[in-house]
């Protein structure tokens, strides 16, 4: 069994309220920091720990506090990210759902370092449910002292909101999220001055995800030199795996970056391998935007070693032959699946969420959607796969935020893998409408590299 | 419809919400409100009612619509009692969300984007909402519904009639 720091106690019957949560462990970690520790003493163990953002970018969290500006008499803001929406993403959720006080925690001991008084869970739309569970452990919390002012005698004043979103994928980028925390619509900003100098109503603020915030109480509880024992290199600690798609156990599993991608998949402890015994065709290992990769290249890296569910792993070979850990959504598609089909839906998802400010992602997503909905239904051209891919090179890197690239990256990947998947939808029109491509040669074993002279 | 003007519990929620925020922050309670405004006035934002939340938030009313009609869970027209919101995006449409569209389609006879006759039902197709593990699934109201087959479709079309009735 590998080993739990955030879901841990999260079977324990009641840990969802406060008592349960405090008698089993729960604010230890907010007593130690803001009792005998200071900001700067949890600011240098966050470092230590080299913990990742878990959003999907994976930048150094203490990299990212450090960054935070200072000036006097003006306040900062901590802002927690749960717009959670990159399609195959679901593990926020469950951290909120199930174990909100471990989110709470997280925030306390984090805005103290930052040295922030009010701190705001900007929480998607469409989880109208877990506000009120988040709310509910606020007001316990409060009550036992945790926030409110003089947080344990410390002089440390703390209140936490939650604000809820209203649909939109593109709040879970950071400018975007502040925007629409002013009341706005979610229209990225553009960088610089980035947030730590001007943020939320222009005032110094750091936004972090959810499972990033909640990683500080292990990190705390147990030191950061302690926590890189976890993992490999420098993916440290643990990582929050949602898995889906064609697989016997979907959920979210709690992972040492420290196995590989092909137990991940068919021990049961977590995916319990392909459903119905079908073949594994394809994977995206990192929520929507990331690369999708054929079995044979997802199991093993190009050089022929065995892939590893670590940041570093995943992104071996670059995007030619790699991928990314992203945002931990796992999606799993059987020899059934078509890659054509599942390419358009992701298309269409990013048309619908391009906030519409630059014209490459605004105007490209919805060609891409269009050129993949004739391939699909029979009515493409040879030329609209060269097409695709000349849209998709036109948008990536050319766009204020990471949407455009976000959109165009698994366009760019489900023809650098699977063209002949697309060659067959525009040679076989009517056929493409009855039946898939199926595997075909995508979960064969890779030729051996060519040894290095 | 009935004037559009928030009942005293909910105008007493709006000044909490406001309070949330620094002093003359009170723009960031548009979405807020705009939610508690949907939900007090059948379902929907008519002019009317983004018109009342500027006066209320002391904003234009162009910065109350040009925030309405950004995001998706905003309906900028009526939708029937029920409204079902489908997702389709890629882990839903591998484990069968095409053929629970078609079905419910079938079942009500309407399209996506439309209202049975007697507006009980809205249909609508949605973009991920994060339930990936658990698909098929569908939005209704506050709560998801997920792990949905055909039996378990016509559970809540049944569930939904006789919440109607009883009402």
């Amino acid at each position: 069994m590998g080993r739990k720091l955030l879901l841990d106690k999260a079977h324990i019957e009641g840990i969802r309220y406060y008592d349960t949560y405090r008698s089993n462990g729960g604010y230890a970690a907010a007593e130690k920091a803001l009792k005998t520790m200071g900001p700067d003493a949890v600011l240098e163990e966050v470092k230590k720990s080299g913990l990742r953002g878990r959003g999907g970018a994976g930048f150094p969290t203490g990299l990212k506090w450090s960054f935070i500006a200072k000036p006097e008499g003006v306040p900062r803001y901590l802002v927690c990210n749960a717009d959670e929406s990159e399609p195959g993403t679901f593990k926020d959720r469950y951290l909120m759902e199930f174990i909100p006080h471990l989110l709470i925690e997280g925030l306390i001991i984090s805005s103290f370092a930052l040295g922030a008084n009010s701190a705001y869970i900007y929480i998607r739309g469409e989880y109208a449910w877990i506000p009120d569970i988040l709310e509910q452990a606020i007001a316990e919390a409060k009550n036992k002292g945790w926030l409110g002012k003089n947080i344990l005698g410390t002089g440390f004043d703390l209140e936490i909101y939650v604000q809820r979103g209203a649909g939109a994928y593109i709040c879970g980028e950071e400018t975007a999220l502040i925007e629409s925390l002013e009341g706005k619509r979610g229209n990225p900003r553009i960088k610089p001055p980035f947030p730590a100098v001007k943020g939320l109503w222009q005032c110094p603020t750091v936004v972090n995800n959810v499972e990033t915030l909640a990683a500080v109480v292990p990190i705390i509880n147990i030191g950061g030199d302690e926590y890189i024992k976890y993992g490999t290199g420098k993916s440290t600690g643990t990582k929050l795996i949602s898995a889906c798609g064609n697989i016997n156990k979907p959920g979210v599993y709690e992972i040492e970056m420290n196995i590989s991608v092909e137990e991940f998949i068919y021990s049961d402890e977590y995916c319990g391998g392909i459903k119905n015994n079908k073949r594994l065709k394809a994977c995206i290992p990192g929520g929507s935007s990331v690369p999708v990769l054929p079995a044979n290249l997802l199991l093993k890296t190009a050089k022929g070693e065995t892939r590893m569910m670590t940041y570093e792993s995943l992104a071996d070979g670059g995007f030619a032959t790699g991928s990314m850990l992203g945002s931990g959504g796992f999606i799993v598609m059987d020899e059934d699946q078509c890659i054509v089909r599942n390419t358009l839906t992701f298309a269409r998802f990013y048309h619908h969420e391009s906030c519409g400010q630059c014209s490459p992602c605004r105007e490209g997503t919805g060609w891409m959607e269009k050129v993949l909905k004739n391939i699909e239904y029979g009515k493409g051209k040879m030329s609209d796969i060269d097409l695709l891919w000349d849209i998709q090179r036109k948008i990536e890197g050319n766009t204020i935020c990471p949407l455009g690239d976000a959109a165009a990256w698994p366009v760019a990947a489900a023809i650098r893998h699977f063209r002949d998947e697309f060659e067959w939808h525009v040679a076989h029109p009517q056929e493409a409408l009855t039946r898939n491509f199926g595997l075909a040669h995508y979960a064969d074993p890779l030729p051996a590299p060519v040894a290095a002279v | 419809m009935a004037e559009v003007q928030f009942s005293e519990e909910k105008l007493n929620k709006v000044k909490e919400i406001i309070a949330r925020y620094p002093a003359g922050k009170q723009k960031s309670a548009l979405i807020p409100v705009l939610h508690l405004a949907q939900e007090a006035f059948g379902g929907w934002l008519s002019a009317e009612t983004m018109d009342y939340v500027a006066t209320l938030l002391q904003l234009e009313p162009i910065e109350v619509y040009e925030v309405a009609t950004f995001y998706s869970m905003f309906n900028l027209k009526p939708v029937g009692t029920y409204l079902f919101e489908v997702c389709q995006t890629g882990p839903c449409m591998v484990s069968g969300s095409d053929q629970i569209i078609d079905y419910i389609k079938n079942k009500l006879g309407i399209g996506v984007g439309e209202t049975t006759a007697d507006g009980l039902f809205t249909l609508k197709t949605v973009e991920c909402l994060g339930a990936c593990g658990y698909a098929p699934m569908m939005q209704l109201g506050k709560h998801y519904r997920e792990h949905l087959t055909p039996a378990k479709v016509d559970e809540i079309i049944a569930e939904c009639r006789s919440k109607a009735n009883a009402n």
